[in-house]
């Protein structure tokens, strides 16, 4: 009922989802399909359970010793909760960008774009040094670092770093790339930059982005989820959510009407 | 991009799945971490096994009896208990006083650009070896007590059985004094981070009845943070019973029960160092075994009391350790 | 607020601040006073000699603390040896993992071994490593001090992992990152100056320590060639300097002391300059 009709070329397909923390459920029986390459946003009010969801998908509840979850989610055909993967192989493949930006404090930009690939073993520098200026390129922050690759990363601004840990986190090549409220806590210019930035990452990347901003998710998604106290509440292309949506209660949210 | 998905294009990139690293760590960090344990397994182990001579020989009698003679072999450990009650009484009662009203200085009178350094140097204090301060105190502390400072207090307070008998200069007072300046440091520094998580409001509450500034203190602050202070007090206590080195040097290390603080006496540590390289035979050894064990059980008990007060007070935020 | 009221109230307040401000000035008085006496007796002994020479027989005049000074340092690498591997390494295991249940008590244990005296260390190695090899050494002198040192540097490191933020565990499990790697690399690697200093400080406080070595290393007149013989150190010669009858030896005594108390609050000093960078940084 929620699925994507387009089911062509589903990235994620999710299957009865739900997360209990301790007896409480966040996020309750969510069937979705992500579309691959193209942005999908997850939109709601605070606590609907979107970000749970999120972090979900690359297993990143798992950090939370109370955390529980049911159902199934399966990327490009793989099941990425059997019990012979580990999430650190899932979180290979999906890649994650906080709300807050967090660069390595102790580490040069140039160290911080190619860690993933360093501490999984990539010694090679000529590797390292191309990953880098393409993750810096495709992360709209080449030009504005590039004479200063063994700067601090901390010496960024609050834009350019969050800009440095999409770089980071696409420099590990993952097939989807889940961003958590990225622009959350930046300004508006800088946040242009970051939805720019998402419209020219999705002709070679799968996302999945949460946002509390309505209008964001309006201009830069192609399809939008409605999320509302844990349940999906209606999915698709984010120009019927916005005009037409089906739901009353969707209806109401992007209208203002609560939230 | 999306086809790399089975097989990383990236060279030397190493296939995930490689558990052993994870475990491996978490073991080896568990494994030190219970070295806790098994060092508190040792020390109650040795200590037993060091005074179970003594243990059989003497039991119950050891605590109360004062009989300190070993060339007949026999042991009582209270004049040592005694000792180090009484230096650590004379320590607290010179010490609390003076540094709560510094950590209340610290925390609410001093000027502003002096109390950073002035703390930080409160905190060198406590850095300051036993032996150093023992040093000083035999060839500076001791006959200045002992040329000035005890025949004055003989002069007006000797109608106390306190104060009379003869002035040596090393006395169970010399041995007070010394360790109530190295306890200063660590209650003062202990209290001052008691106080300053005293909330602002209440302090505010209290101004805005009018009150002066030591009323302020007195009511807002120290009242609120009494158990917190009082925590800190019996930490400073734990401290005081196991200081060894400074009162050594001056205490007079004489085993004996007199009414006089003017009088040379010995502590549970002291006599240990003192004697322990020196002690024959084998319930000689085992009677400081023991000393040594009762000292442990008594000081480990104050300190666990200790922090008993400063958790339920201030919550983590507060380090007793030193 | 009755008028006659009003002036003993400010009497009392006048007296109080008065008093504290007395008592703060009391409590700085003995290191003042320590080491006014330090260098006016001991600076003029400290010369040449005095680093590199032996103690000179009872009664002779002259003579060094070169092998206390040098027994103080080889008994701090055996202890950084014992203390700093096991503490840090315990004191990430309290912070990165295990349950609650088991940590709280870690950290019981960890706080009452911070509470034993230092001296019954001292009886505690002599019958675990002393008696079984027949003799005082400076192993057994590094023994006891590397175990002091451990519940000290665990907890410390403890506190300051804590302190780093979640969110950079976070960010790197997500890059795909093992978990161990994340501690080494990441966590440890952006704590690194808090743990140095608190291993710092632990070996600033386990090198002014006497009594445990009275019944470890004892002491020694000589060069100690082998960690198996006993060895001398500064807080050991001080102390047997300082109770014997000889004014030469007592001189020696305030020199030495002159020289530890250096050692140790050097130590001290330099590390608040090393985390103070970290606040300026942060802003």
């Amino acid at each position: 009922m929620v699925t994507d009709p387009n089911n062509s070329a589903a990235a994620l397909t999710v299957r009865g989802l739900s997360v209990f923390f301790g007896e409480r459920a966040a996020v309750k029986n969510v069937s979705i399909d992500i579309t691959a390459k193209a942005v999908t946003a997850i939109i709601g009010p605070s606590g609907c359970g979107k970000s749970t969801f999120l972090r979900a998908i690359n297993r990143m509840h798992e950090l939370n010793p109370d955390a529980r979850m049911e159902g199934e989610i399966k990327l490009f055909g793989d099941d990425i909760y059997s019990r012979t993967v580990e999430s650190v192989t899932v979180r290979r493949r999906i890649g994650m960008v906080f709300q807050k930006s967090n660069p390595f404090p102790t580490m040069s930009i140039f160290e911080n774009v190619t860690v993933g690939l360093r501490l999984n073993g990539v010694r090679d520098r000529k590797i390292l040094a191309e990953r880098t200026e393409q993750s810096l390129r495709m992360a709209a922050l080449w030009d504005e670092v590039k004479d200063r690759m063994n700067a601090p990363a901390i010496s960024l601004s609050g834009g350019q770093q969050q800009r440095l840990c999409i770089a980071r986190a696409l420099a590990v090549q993952p097939e989807v790339l889940l961003m958590d409220e990225p622009a959350s806590a930046l300004d508006p210019l800088a946040t242009a930059k970051i939805e720019d930035l998402i419209v020219s990452l999705k002709k070679d990347y799968t996302i999945v982005i949460v946002t509390h901003n309505m209008q964001q998710a309006a201009r830069a998604s192609d399809f939008t989820a409605f999320f509302y106290l844990g349940e999906l509440v209606e999915f698709g292309p984010t120009t019927k959510i916005f005009t037409s949506p089906a739901q009353k209660r969707t209806e109401d949210y992007v209208t203002g009407r609560f939230g | 991009m999306s086809e790399a998905a089975k097989n990383q294009k990236t060279p030397g990139l190493q296939p995930p799945g490689w558990q052993f690293g994870d475990r491996a760590f978490k073991w080896l960090t568990l494994v030190m971490a219970l070295a806790v344990f098994a060092l508190i397994a040792l020390i109650g182990y040795e200590l037993f096994r060091g005074s179970h001579l003594a243990l059989q020989k003497f039991g119950w009698r050891f605590l109360v009896s004062s009989d300190w003679d070993p060339v007949n072999d026999v042991y009582g450990a209270l004049p040592f208990i005694f000792g180090t009650v009484v230096s650590s009484a004379i320590a607290l009662l010179i010490a609390v006083p003076i540094s709560i009203a510094t950590a209340v200085y610290l925390t609410e009178l001093a000027p502003l650009w002096l109390r950073q350094p002035l703390t930080m140097f409160i905190e060198l204090l406590a850095a300051v070896p036993s032996v150093i301060l023992g040093l000083w105190g035999i060839f500076v502390m001791v006959p200045f007590l002992r040329d000035h400072f005890f025949p004055l207090l003989q002069k007006y307070l000797g109608f106390l059985p306190l104060f009379k008998g003869p002035i040596y200069g090393v006395s169970m007072m010399a041995g007070g004094i010394i360790v109530a300046i190295m306890i200063i440091p660590i209650i003062t520094s202990v209290s001052r981070e008691i106080l300053r998580s005293v909330p602002g409001l209440q302090r505010e509450a209290a101004y805005a009845l009018g009150a002066t500034r030591w009323e302020v203190t007195r009511i807002a602050v120290l009242s609120y943070a009494k158990k917190g202070l009082f925590g800190a007090v019996i930490l400073g206590l734990g401290r005081a019973l196991g200081e060894t080195m400074a009162v050594t040097m001056v205490i007079g290390n004489t085993p004996q029960i007199v009414k006089s603080l003017f009088a040379p006496g010995y502590t549970l540590a002291s006599v240990i160092a003192n004697e322990f390289n020196e002690a024959t035979g084998s319930l000689y050894p085992s009677a400081l075994f023991e000393i040594g064990l009762v000292l442990l059980g008594v000081t480990v008990l104050v300190n666990i009391f200790a922090q008993m007060l400063l958790k339920t007070f201030a919550g983590p935020s507060v380090k007793p350790q030193h | 607020m009755t008028a006659p009221n009003h002036s003993w109230r400010n009497f009392k307040n006048a007296f109080m601040q008065t008093l504290a401000c007395v008592c703060a000035i009391l409590v700085v008085a003995p290191l003042l006073l320590v080491f006014y006496h330090l260098i006016k007796e001991g600076f003029t002994s400290i010369n040449w000699a005095f680093f590199t020479e032996l103690p000179k027989p009872v009664g002779e005049v002259g003579g060094g603390m070169g092998n206390a000074i040098v027994g103080t340092f080889v008994l701090l690498a055996q202890a950084a040896v014992i203390g700093v591997p096991v503490g840090v390494l315990g004191g990430v295991f309290l912070s990165e993992y295990g349950g609650t249940k088991l940590n709280w008590w870690i950290r019981f244990a960890a706080d009452i071994l911070n509470g034993v005296p230092s001296i019954t260390w001292g009886i505690v190695v002599y019958a675990l490593l002393v008696v079984p090899m027949h003799g005082f050494s400076a192993l057994a002198g590094g023994v006891v001090l590397g175990m002091m040192m451990i519940p000290l540097v665990m907890r410390t490191t403890e506190e300051v992992l804590q302190l780093v933020p979640g969110g950079y565990r976070e960010a790197a499990l997500a890059l795909g990152i093992a978990k161990w790697k994340t501690i080494v690399q990441i966590v440890i690697r952006t704590a690194l100056k808090g743990i140095v200093t608190g291993v710092l400080l632990a070996l600033a406080r386990v090198a002014g320590e006497t009594a445990p070595l009275l019944f470890t290393a004892l002491g020694n007149e000589h060069w100690t060639h082998k960690l198996t013989e006993p060895i001398s150190a500064m807080p050991l010669q001080i102390f047997a300097y300082a109770i014997s009858p000889y004014d030469d030896w007592h001189r020696q005594a305030w020199a030495g002391a002159l020289v530890l108390l250096l050692l140790v609050l050097s130590i001290n000093i330099g590390v608040r300059f090393l985390t103070r960078d970290r606040f300026q940084q942060k802003a």
